[in-house]
């Protein structure tokens, strides 16, 4: 199997998932472990991954789980990205909680795994030359499987793929939180029902002000893709800003539709932010946090309206890592404090948002 | 980042040492307590260090501002303080020893007393970490679970602790019994027995603990400032589980078997502990880790840098200590620069793209009776580590590069008598009987139930049982696909020539002619996600491009000393960090290859590129070719790098300095004796051996018994011994055989009643240029590491000192010789004979730079660039004395006879000076653990000469330190009869108060005891008294002369405050040659 990309480099690996091919955004995660959890996150819908980590599949894929199920380590019901790049594919696992290697995981939901082939290097060139297309296509007629690749390209249909297609409701305690899903990751759901919340999972494209009623605060998820074809939802929030007066808490996409919401701008990153290592500090505390991350995109700082602040700032490159409004309960990170995978440095937050909605409830 | 912060910035810091490397605290020190000064002088702060370890890199110049070379000990330690004027002390740099030490001043008042603050964690969080009971409270608080444990005095308590903990239960035996008599209780019925068991044979306190076999050990690197920042650099997984000290465990990083939710378990947990604890710098966090669920105990917390600390440094590229001592200052992570990528902080996690494997190394079978079996307890004597991109690539690399005969993991290697068994209690060798049951088809599963060790890891090993398989079908050439992935899972030309017989230069020829090659790859730190400035690489058959291109500017290549083990240690890194420095000063782009985790060559600041790979004719070859450096330097890491420069030579390499024809002639031992014949050079009679059955023949042709037989090629004495009759002839053969069966043994007559004489020296096309002349205080027979040196010799008489040098100025003339080399000789009635020469740094070159003050490293490398300077040598006319001591670690190898012989057996050594020699002498036995005695002095000698030689020192004893003498039955007529008052103690036990029984009583703290025969075993008579003392921590003398020497030292000086506290430079300042 081959991985071509568009500036024409072509690279040959051995395949180990499915023999189908796929065309995506070619982008790298730096992460050690947690492929399960990255390969079900729904913000990669539409990408081929290539891991930096030159070993994948060590402890194997637990079993599926069964429908309504949002247990860990999956963080949705399926793959969502394209393809696979590794290094080494190990297929010999071991696990107690493994029922299947990751090549029987990724074949049995049609999606390619491509191993054998340099990803530091890849990576290197995805740097310089940023985010590129590429296909994964099996051997035989490069065109052939080029063209097919093409016809499952995406953009704004990225977002239906993704998001539910109704609202779901977490039953748990008080308060009650509005998770409003672009391609939520599932963590979020579990963070808010394990400190006692009930949950709204709503589509982005539902009627959010009328949900918001019922709703103690708002949780705006994460999700792929570029942040301004949201339109509906940006206009909705626009809306939620200017009458809610309740907490409102973004996470990645969310920070994203936040900024656009209040009037900000967002930008492209070269080859974007996806690990588990992003240094990022709280501009108030001065406190460093190590955060887990996946976004192509980031707010641009200097575009935020006069009654907006920069909250959190990455240590590496110094873009923007949160924002928030100097007056109203309303904040967002960049990064993911639900983490899964990675650090559970900022899981806090959503503490912090859970008092916030609490305290404003009584 | 956002401006510094610095609470209190103090003047004068004092930096503890570890002092003298041993078993459990070696190189890792020297590494830690460098990065700690440069990071020190950096902010301007004033350095202050004590460490009597002369062999390092942190005591030599332009590094701290003064050096103490001398005991850290807490009333020297308050000596310096005052003297200095120190404002603030640094104990975590200096391993166990520099904490103990500092523990003990601030529980006694001195910091306090004298204003001095502790920087980085405070005290009582150190305390908090040391003692287990307070650590297990601690813990509780914020509801961590620790390994239950307690420390029972009887049976009864005992037994309620097993109640209290449950079944299955382990049992550890207290310190002084050495990890014997562990076990585990599984069943009700055991208990009885198994807690008998346990305190049988008087054994104070026994541990009883939860019993973890079987579980994971998993460790975490954390790194905090005092601001709360705190981040994880590195994990690490054991390949071996609970049960094996991870010191002696064979160690991954980053872990390979945890889920992303199991390693965030861990990881949140050590930031919990460490905050909750308030450590500010560095520390490291050990879990056992259940396999079947994701429940942990903390084992234990280091809150200080560490043998793992220093590996997690290497294995990432993350500078820890330097950033340890800056946190310590005050700062806080973002505000420190990333060092590597020079764009970023040092708040960040590395993210690998590759993994490391760290394998100890051990030396059991150097030492006389010591259990070869590994546990709970450390006996490694160094270790390496393999960068790759899968484990079979990392675990081979890592086989090699212990240089114990293993070309890579190779199921016919060291084979086992009983393979189960070799499996269920491990041994140094056992990655050998796994490969072995793997490849013959034992199941993984099965394997895994032996010995507990992950499938994960063993699927990796099958792997390259497999392809060992395959290739060992093969007839004629090798298809290039199999040799490509052979050389992927880590196959060297060499090992490749050993299944399939194709010889390894062919083997080479050939995938060279297929394009198969190895590729350079950077260790950036953060996986290639930015752009970074490093020098730090390591070679891949994974990597499909070369990152680092070799430069056109002018450069040299030091190979270095690769893994310490007995005989080569840190003193060899030190000539190559020098060598390179010199290089450096020259103008000379300098690369340094070197795999050991323990040094300072291997710091990514001390050469323009470090390359992290085995030191092999392969790995040489493939590295020369692409970066086609000017010139290697083989002479400076000891006999690793040296044993190449023959093969290297043959490849048309440029070796600098001394050919590799003379180097050959000095290695092996015939050549070398016939050049002394040609030359008229006096030595020792000798004969060649090839036939085991000549042996007696030969025997009479020397002059009779004794004889020293002796392989070629060898360092630190392996396999050397003297035999004192034909049986012991016979046993010493047979050995000799298996270590080396390529070169010739040679037998010598054993010289008795010489005096040994050591030239250090430097040589330029033949002429010397510097030299230096130290004496042993042992007569000859005591392996030159192993004994006790003075510089400058204190008895030789000096017509023998002129003919000794005019001998050396003949060897450097007719060998030619250009760099360092270092001639041994016996000196007796005037006569004086060469029993060794070697062209290459020698153990003593630091010892001898530092108290001459004369940089021979430096010096030897400038003539090999062709660099030549008017140079002074002062070394016989000083102003002082210093001696080199060694230092032991019997008390780590259980039942080894702490006896010492022509094979070496220290683990490392101090230097220390003196006014006089007695002074040098009793500072550096002070520095290796020596006390002055205070209650008694057992005295056993063992031949009657001995006994009536000794009567000076005996009476000395009496009348002058006024302590009593205890003697065993021989020695104590001997005494009787001159009128010199003794107790008479048994040498066996049970027969009376024994001298063992004196020595647990504590009635003396000095023993002094010189074997006398051999028992039907090969064991030396007094060997229970050695032990006994050895266990009991007892100062332990078994040689005469050294006796001698120490009694008379301490007649002039009876205690530690009568020494001087002199700083290195106020020394030198006294000799002629000031200290440039």
């Amino acid at each position: 199997m081959r991985l071509l990309l568009e500036d024409g480099t072509e690279l040959v690996g051995r395949s180990y998932g499915a023999q189908t091919a796929v065309a995506g955004e070619v982008v790298f995660n730096t992460g050690m472990t947690g492929y399960v959890e990255t390969l079900t996150d729904p913000s990669y819908k539409g990408q081929i991954l290539v891991m930096t980590y030159p070993l994948v599949g060590n402890y194997g894929v637990p079993a599926a789980r069964p429908s309504p199920s949002i247990d860990r380590p999956f963080e949705s019901s399926r793959i969502q990205v394209q393809g696979l790049v590794v290094q080494t594919y190990v297929d010999h696992h071991s696990h107690h909680a493994a029922t299947r290697s990751l090549a029987e995981w990724l074949k049995s939901e049609d999606v390619p795994l491509l191993s054998g082939i340099d990803t530091r290097l890849l990576t290197q060139k995805l740097r310089e030359k940023g985010t590129m297309r590429g296909f994964i296509v099996p051997p035989g007629d490069v065109e052939e499987g080029r063209r097919k690749a093409r016809q499952i390209e995406m953009r704004r249909e990225v977002f239906r793929a993704v998001a539910p297609k109704e609202v779901i409701r977490y039953p748990g305690g008080a308060p009650k939180i509005l998770l409003v899903d672009a391609g939520a990751k599932d963590n979020l759901v579990r963070s808010l029902l394990e400190r006692g919340a009930s949950v709204i999972r709503a589509p982005y494209f539902a009627d959010l002000v009328e949900l918001a009623k019922e709703a103690d605060g708002i949780l705006l998820g994460n999700g792929p893709g570029d942040p301004k074809d949201l339109v509906e939802l940006i206009d909705q929030v626009k809306v939620l800003l200017k009458d809610y007066r309740r907490p409102i808490f973004g996470v990645c996409l969310g920070n994203q539709i936040l900024a656009l919401a209040a009037g900000g701008d967002t930008a492209k990153l070269k080859y974007g932010h996806r690990s588990v290592n992003q240094p990022v500090q709280d501009l108030l505390t001065r406190r460093c946090y190590i955060t887990s991350q996946n976004h192509g995109y980031a707010v641009r700082d200097a575009s935020l309206p006069a009654d907006w602040e920069p909250w959190f700032v990455n240590l590496n490159d110094g873009t923007n890592e949160g924002i928030r409004h100097r007056s109203k309960p309303f904040f967002s990170v960049q990064f993911h404090p639900e983490a899964s995978p990675g650090p559970e440095d900022t899981r806090y937050l959503f503490d912090d948002f859970l008092r916030l909605v609490s305290a404003q409830r009584s | 980042m956002y401006g510094a912060y610095i609470p209190k910035k103090p003047k004068r810091v004092l930096i503890l040492g570890s002092g003298a490397l041993q078993i459990g605290q070696a190189g890792e020190f020297d590494y830690s307590g460098s990065q700690a000064i440069k990071a020190l002088r950096e902010e301007h702060v004033t350095t202050v260090l004590i460490n009597p370890n002369i062999a390092t890199i942190q005591t030599s110049e332009n590094f701290a501002d003064r050096v103490y070379l001398q005991a850290v000990t807490p009333d020297f330690v308050e000596r310096v303080i005052v003297k200095e004027e120190c404002d603030a002390l640094l104990l975590s740099f200096g391993g166990q020893t520099a904490l103990n030490c500092g523990l003990e001043l601030e529980s006694s008042g001195i910091l306090d007393k004298h204003g001095v603050r502790v920087l980085g964690t405070p005290v009582s969080a150190i305390r908090d970490t040391e003692d287990r009971q307070l650590f297990i409270e601690r813990l509780a608080e914020i509801g961590i679970k620790c390994a239950r444990s307690k420390a029972c005095r009887s049976i009864a308590e005992a037994k309620a602790a097993v109640k209290d903990i449950g079944l299955p239960t382990m049992l550890r035996g207290g310190f002084a019994l050495g990890g014997k008599g562990s076990a585990v209780i599984r069943h009700e019925s055991e208990i009885d027995e198994r807690l008998k068991k346990a305190f049988a044979g008087g054994v104070p306190q026994v541990l009883v603990e939860e019993y973890l076999g079987g579980w994971k050990e998993i460790e975490y690197e954390v790194v905090r400032d005092f601001r709360d920042n705190c981040i994880t650099v590195c994990n690490m997984e054991n390949f071996d589980p609970m049960g094996i000290h991870t010191g002696e465990s064979i160690v991954v990083a980053p872990s390979q078997t945890l889920t992303d939710e199991e390693y965030q378990l861990l990881r949140s947990i050590a930031i919990k502990v460490i905050r909750h604890l308030g450590i500010v710098g560095e520390c490291n966090i050990q879990y056992a880790f259940d396999p079947k669920s994701t429940d942990y105990r903390v084992i234990e917390v280091n809150a200080r840098l560490s043998r793992s600390s220093a590996l997690a440094s290497k294995a990432t590229g993350y500078p820890l200590a330097y950033v340890a001592a800056k946190l310590a200052l005050g700062y806080t992570l973002p505000e420190i620069p990333n060092s590597i990528t020079r764009r970023t902080t040092s708040f960040f996690e590395p993210a690998l793209d590759y993994l490391v494997c760290k394998f100890p190394r051990w030396d059991l079978s150097k030492f006389k009776g010591a259990t070869t079996h590994i546990g709970s307890e450390m006996k490694s004597v160094g270790e390496v580590m393999a960068i790759g991109r899968t484990f079979p690539e990392v675990i081979q690399k890592a086989v090699r590069m212990l240089d114990i005969g293993g070309w890579g993991v190779d199921p016919n290697l060291f084979p086992a008598e009983d393979l189960e068994d070799a499996l269920r209690r491990p041994t140094p060798l056992r990655i050998f009987s796994l490969a072995r049951a793997l490849k013959d088809g034992w199941s993984v599963d099965k394997v895994h139930e032996l010995t507990g060790i992950d499938r994960w890891f063993l699927h990796g090993l099958a792997e390259i049982g497999t392809m060992h398989k395959a290739l060992s079908g093969v007839r004629g050439s090798i298809d290039p696909s199999m040799l490509r992935r052979a050389k992927e899972l880590g196959f060297s030309d060499q090992g490749i020539e050993k299944v399939t017989g194709v010889d390894q230069l062919e083997v080479r020829r050939e995938r060279q002619a297929y394009g198969i090659k190895p590729h350079i790859a950077k260790i950036d730190t953060l996986a290639a996600e930015f752009p970074a400035e490093t020098n730090y690489l390591y070679s891949t058959y994974h990597a499909s491009s070369t990152e680092s291109a070799p430069t056109n500017k002018k450069k040299v290549m030091v190979l270095g000393s690769g893994c310490y083990r007995i005989g080569s240690s840190v003193e060899f890194d030190w000539c190559c960090v020098n060598a390179a420095q010199a290089a450096s000063e020259l103008g000379y782009e300098t690369i340094m290859l070197n795999y050991n985790p323990e040094t300072v060559s291997t710091d990514y600041d001390v050469c323009d590129k470090l390359i992290f790979d085995e030191v092999s004719f392969e790995s040489v070859m493939d590295i020369y070719e692409r970066e086609q450096p000017d010139g290697i330097v083989v002479s400076m890491g000891g006999q690793v790098p040296n044993n190449l420069a023959i093969r290297l030579h043959r490849q048309g390499v440029r070796i600098l300095g001394t050919s590799a024809e003379s180097i050959d002639m000095a290695e092996d031992r015939s050549k070398f004796s016939a050049l002394l014949d040609r030359l008229g050079v006096d030595q020792p009679r000798w004969a060649h051996l090839t036939e085991t059955s000549d042996a007696m023949a030969l025997v009479e042709q020397l002059g009779g018994f004794p004889v020293l037989v002796r392989p070629s090629y060898v360092l630190s004495g392996a396999a050397m011994s003297v035999a004192h009759e034909p049986n012991e002839l016979m046993r010493i053969l047979q050995r000799a055989k298996k270590v080396n069966s390529e070169h010739p043994t040679v037998m010598t007559a054993f010289e008795v009643n010489a005096r040994e004489i050591e030239i250090d020296a430097v040589a330029d096309h033949g002429e010397m240029v510097l030299w230096a002349i130290v004496e042993h205080v042992e007569d000859a027979g005591v392996h030159s590491g192993d004994a006790t040196l003075m510089l400058p010799p204190q008895t030789i008489p000096l017509p023998t000192v002129h003919k000794a040098r005019k001998i050396v100025a003949q060897l450097a003339k007719e060998l030619n010789i250009t760099g360092p080399f270092n001639v041994q000789m016996l000196a007796k009635k005037g006569a004086v004979r060469v029993i060794e020469c070697n062209l290459r740094a020698s153990r003593s070159l630091p010892f001898v730079s530092k108290v001459t003050g004369n940089n021979f490293v430096s010096e030897a490398m400038r003539r090999m660039l062709g660099v030549r300077r008017p140079v002074q040598n002062h070394a016989l006319d000083l102003d002082y004395v210093a001696a080199k001591v060694p230092m032991f670690s019997f008390p780590r190898l259980t039942g080894a006879d702490p006896l010492l012989g022509v094979e070496m057996a220290s683990t490392g050594e101090v230097g220390c000076f003196g006014d006089d020699a007695h002074e040098a002498l009793l500072h550096g036995l002070l520095a290796t653990g020596f006390r002055f005695p205070e209650k008694g002095v057992l005295l056993s000698l063992g031949p009657l000469s001995d006994k009536y030689s000794f009567t000076d020192e005996a009476r000395a004893v009496a009348d002058d330190l006024k302590l009593p003498i205890y003697a065993t039955p021989g020695t104590a007529e001997a005494l009787s009869s001159l009128d010199i008052p003794c107790t008479v103690l048994s040498k066996t036990p049970g027969e009376g108060l024994s001298a063992m029984d004196a020595i647990d009583q504590g009635l003396v703290d000095l023993v002094i005891n010189i074997p006398r025969s051999y028992d039907e075993l090969g064991r030396p008579d007094g060997y229970l008294i050695r032990r006994r003392a050895v266990d009991a921590e007892v100062p332990l003398i078994t040689d005469p002369m050294l006796a001698r020497a120490v009694i008379e030292a301490m007649r002039w000086r009876q205690k530690p405050a009568s020494l001087r506290i002199l700083a290195w430079d106020e020394y030198l300042q006294r000799s002629p040659m000031a200290l440039r």
